[in-house]
């Protein structure tokens, strides 16, 4: 097997991914980096966030709000310590990027302009248009192109991490152009594999979201943490679930069911406010769960609008007018019209609550380190923990930069403390097994399952049963399908047994990954016997500090189920409360 | 809901067992608001899990899934299949080497991605605690448009020049060099001529507005490329006729 030798390898360049090797070639030139990905950088899902990245920079606003916002927003379990750090760094971050080119929205004076979001109690999003991530992206990328030491990997699925002697000294992937593996020989791995959407039917994440970051690192013995925190955007199109962003909201739109009432205010997050003049943290502008929840009550009721995709709810921007969603959101107005036959500047838009975002992934200390010495791990794959039980909308872009550098950072640390060189016997042997088992899938003959039979029925599961409410009763179901699927797993048989772009192969191989990461999910989901943020137990309505005001963290096991254990929540300054977010609280 | 019976040609190509690409056909029910990629999507599910072929966004964001519809470059999740009749025929994007079914070979592409400088080379620089460069929203508009390209590669599968001259540094890339060199902080622009006005830089474009008549995020290469055209023209003047004029 060919061997590429490296400082510092990092799995997955999307923002932040990218974010990190720009920090290492930029502090050590002499570093070499390997960016291993199974897409090419611009195809990274962070291109898909919208509504954009919150950091204070407005006189109006403080650090202090920022961090009550996220704490209370993430109810309580989000690590106070790793917030702070990560609200002092945002601002920073952002005129970073701004520093190499982003092209951010901007006020007359030329000043960078943010804009309302979800849950904040300031405006401090910075945008640019309703194409944020996208930008954010292309910039981070294009910025990487001028250091000579990032030597990128492009459509390179990893398989395997390496370890040595209780070290992660690298890791195995199979080169898509060939079909062959690589070994990579690094001194520290960092993992930004991004999240796990992709094990729901109905989700905004692209079809490259299947955890395969996060299911490396648990194969590896690294816990999975908060994994039963899965976040439901409440505004995708029905009809493929595209995202809507936030910032329709933010801009001053509104919910309506089918009776036409702006229905929020009967779940604490009135009074309404008044058309086109939205208020700060309440109604339209409360937090994803909530807004997420007051939804499936709603459909409870029988007041949602029948769409040929199901129920749904209208998301109404018509008092904006044409120029203002131009402006502010062309790509909403562009993807409502192509993919539901709506132009949201003439009719309201059916909109349902979908799949977004992980709050959980891979166990993390405030510097991106793992329990693994030499593995590291940032962004949506990761759980440092900024977000908590559920995840303020445009948190996310600046957790990708700020903890993407967090990780680099750390690697360097952990690389000037004279890490022994890995045996080359040892690496080869491990990569050898792991090569034997994608051989082994690849040969495998008589089997009697599919990749599409599988994977189907893990959508399904975790559609009926670890969706916005829960039970225990569903969710033993879900478990039990969930090991039974990782058995079945093991006889799918592949159409495809040739080398090039084998994407029954890749497909195989996201599969192992999301089984994986799907299986945390419900068992940490049935462990927690209390409802927090957008983790909902019919059966355990309230909040229970007592025994849940703890981290979850699903441990991996070969043969069994995972076993799930807790670790305490690092409380600085703020004691769980209630969150208001009625008008009350303005 | 609607469901109609569409009948897809799809080119395949595995250079392990095929001496040459072929054709297959395909029928696939489809629903009335399904695009290309849903179609394709389904095959691989449910008759074909052979058909390889890249996507991720399936909403023109990512530009994984540009290819051929009925010999036109287009992203498959934007080819709604509601304007197409009869068989559809879906080939991997033109002018680039064909990896394996509709997956191109984009090493070329991104060699000159990086060739052209597409970042920020400041014209002053500023450290993180000063804050960020002030920027009017006319100075932004001034390159925003450019900024928008998706990396898809329509435009170069439109280009009848690329076809011809596989050196011609092509339409992204030279809107994307000009979206930097617009840009009010950017003081790069001489660094980058040097690709984009070279010989396979901006002169080998004849300006048939193809790359802008395909690309689905409205980016317009084909009036990057004339705008950098008539700078370099001026440059030329300037260094040669009126030499006064460069300090």
């Amino acid at each position: 097997m060919e061997v590429v030798s490296t400082d510092v390898a990092i799995i997955g360049a999307g923002g932040a991914g990218l974010r990190a090797a720009i920090a290492i070639a930029q502090s050590d030139p002499k570093l070499r980096i390997a960016l291993i990905s199974k897409v090419y950088p611009m195809r990274s899902h962070t291109c898909a966030a919208e509504g954009g990245a919150a950091g204070v920079i407005k006189s109006d606003d403080s650090l202090e709000h920022h961090f009550n916002d996220t704490v209370g927003g993430g109810d309580w379990l989000s690590d106070q310590d790793a917030v702070d750090y990560f609200i002092r760094e945002a601002p920073k971050e952002l005129v970073q990027l701004e520093h190499w080119g982003c092209p951010w929205s901007r006020e007359d004076n030329g000043s960078v302009a943010v804009r309302p979001f979800g849950g904040m109690k300031k405006q401090r999003t910075w945008f640019a248009a309703d194409k944020s991530g996208f930008h954010i992206l292309h910039t981070l990328f294009q910025t990487s192109l001028q250091f000579e030491s990032i030597r990128r990997f492009d459509e390179f699925y990893a398989t395997d991490l390496l370890l040595d002697e209780g070290r992660c000294a690298g890791l195995v992937a199979i080169e898509m152009r060939s079909g062959q593996m690589r070994r990579f020989d690094a001194r520290a791995v960092i993992v930004a594999g991004g999240g796990a959407g992709r094990m729901f039917p109905f989700t905004t994440n692209g079809a490259i979201k299947t955890g395969d970051g996060m299911a490396l690192a648990y194969r590896a013995g690294v816990p999975l943490k908060d994994m039963e925190f899965v976040q439901y955007h409440p505004t995708g199109l029905p009809s493929t679930g595209t995202l809507l962003t936030e910032a329709c909201r933010g801009e001053g739109g509104v919910l309506l069911n089918k009776n036409g009432r702006r229905f929020l205010q009967d779940y604490g997050m009135g009074p309404e406010t008044p058309l086109g003049k939205p208020v700060l943290k309440t109604m339209e502008l409360g937090p994803r769960d909530r807004v997420s929840q007051a939804f499936w009550h709603e459909q409870k009721k029988g007041n949602a609008i029948q769409t040929q995709w199901g129920d749904a709810m209208l998301l109404d921007l018509r008092h904006l007018g044409e120029k203002t969603i131009n402006e502010r959101l062309p790509l909403v107005r562009d993807m409502s019209i192509s993919y539901m036959g709506v132009d949201p500047v003439k009719d309201p838009v059916p909109v349902r609550p979908v799949v977004h975002y992980m709050m959980g992934g891979i166990h993390t200390d405030i510097r991106a380190a793992t329990s693994l010495p030499g593995l590291f791990a940032a962004g949506e794959c990761a759980c440092v923990s900024i977000n908590g039980a559920n995840r303020l909308g445009s948190n996310s872009l600046t957790e990708l930069l700020v903890f993407g550098r967090r990780a680099a950072l750390s690697a360097m640390e952990y690389l000037h403390a004279d890490v022994p060189a890995p045996r080359d016997a040892a690496l080869a042997a491990h990569a050898a097994a792991a090569q034997g088992r994608v051989r082994e899938l690849m040969q495998r003959t008589g089997g009697t399952e599919t990749v599409a039979g599988v994977r189907k029925e893990m959508m399904q599961t975790m559609e009926a049963h670890a969706g916005i409410y829960r039970s225990g009763e569903g969710l033993a179901a879900a478990c039990a399908t969930l090991a039974d699927l990782r058995r079945r797993y093991r006889a799918i048989e592949l159409h495809d047994k040739t080398n090039v772009y084998n994407t029954d192969l890749l497909q195989a191989l996201e599969l192992g990954s999301m089984l994986d990461c799907a299986e945390a999910v419900t068992q940490s989901a049935l462990a927690r016997r209390e409802s927090r943020g957008a983790h909902q137990r019919i059966d355990f309505a309230a909040r229970d500090d007592k025994n849940y005001l703890r981290h979850s963290l699903a441990i991996y096991r070969p043969t069994a189920v995972p076993r799930v254990d807790y670790c305490d929540v690092v409380i600085t300054k703020s004691q769980p409360g209630v969150r208001d977010y009625s008008g009350a609280h303005a | 809901m609607s469901e109609r019976l569409v009948e897809l040609e799809v080119l395949r190509y595995n250079p392990e067992t095929d001496s040459e690409p072929r054709l297959q056909r395909y029928s696939v029910a489809c629903r009335e608001e399904w695009v290309v990629l849903d179609a394709l999507n389904h095959i691989k599910e449910s008759i074909d899990p052979t058909l390889s072929y890249r996507w991720s966004c399936h909403m023109a964001v990512c530009g994984s899934c540009g290819m051929m519809v009925n010999g036109e470059p287009k992203l498959a999740c934007k080819a709604f299949l509601r304007n197409y009749e009869g068989v559809i025929r879906v080939e991997p994007l033109a002018h680039f080497p064909v990896e394996r079914d509709l997956v191109t070979v984009i090493d070329d592409f991104m060699d000159k991605l990086k060739r052209v400088r597409p970042y920020l080379i400041p014209k002053e620089v500023k450290a993180v605690s000063d804050g960020e460069y002030r920027q009017t929203p006319a100075e932004l508009k001034k390159f925003k448009q450019y900024s928008m390209c998706i990396n898809c590669m329509l435009c170069y599968a439109a280009c009848p020049e690329y076809g011809i001259i596989p050196k011609f540094i092509g339409p992204a890339a030279i809107a994307l060099a000009h979206r930097y060199n617009q840009d009010s902080r950017d003081g790069g622009r001489a660094a980058r001529q040097e690709e984009v006005a070279a010989t396979e830089g901006v002169w080998e474009c004849s300006f048939t507005g193809a790359c802008s008549d395909v690309c689905p995020e409205h980016v317009d290469p084909a009036g990057a490329l004339q705008q950098v055209k008539i700078r370099s023209t001026l440059d030329w003047y300037k260094e040669h006729l009126m030499p006064w004029l460069k300090a």
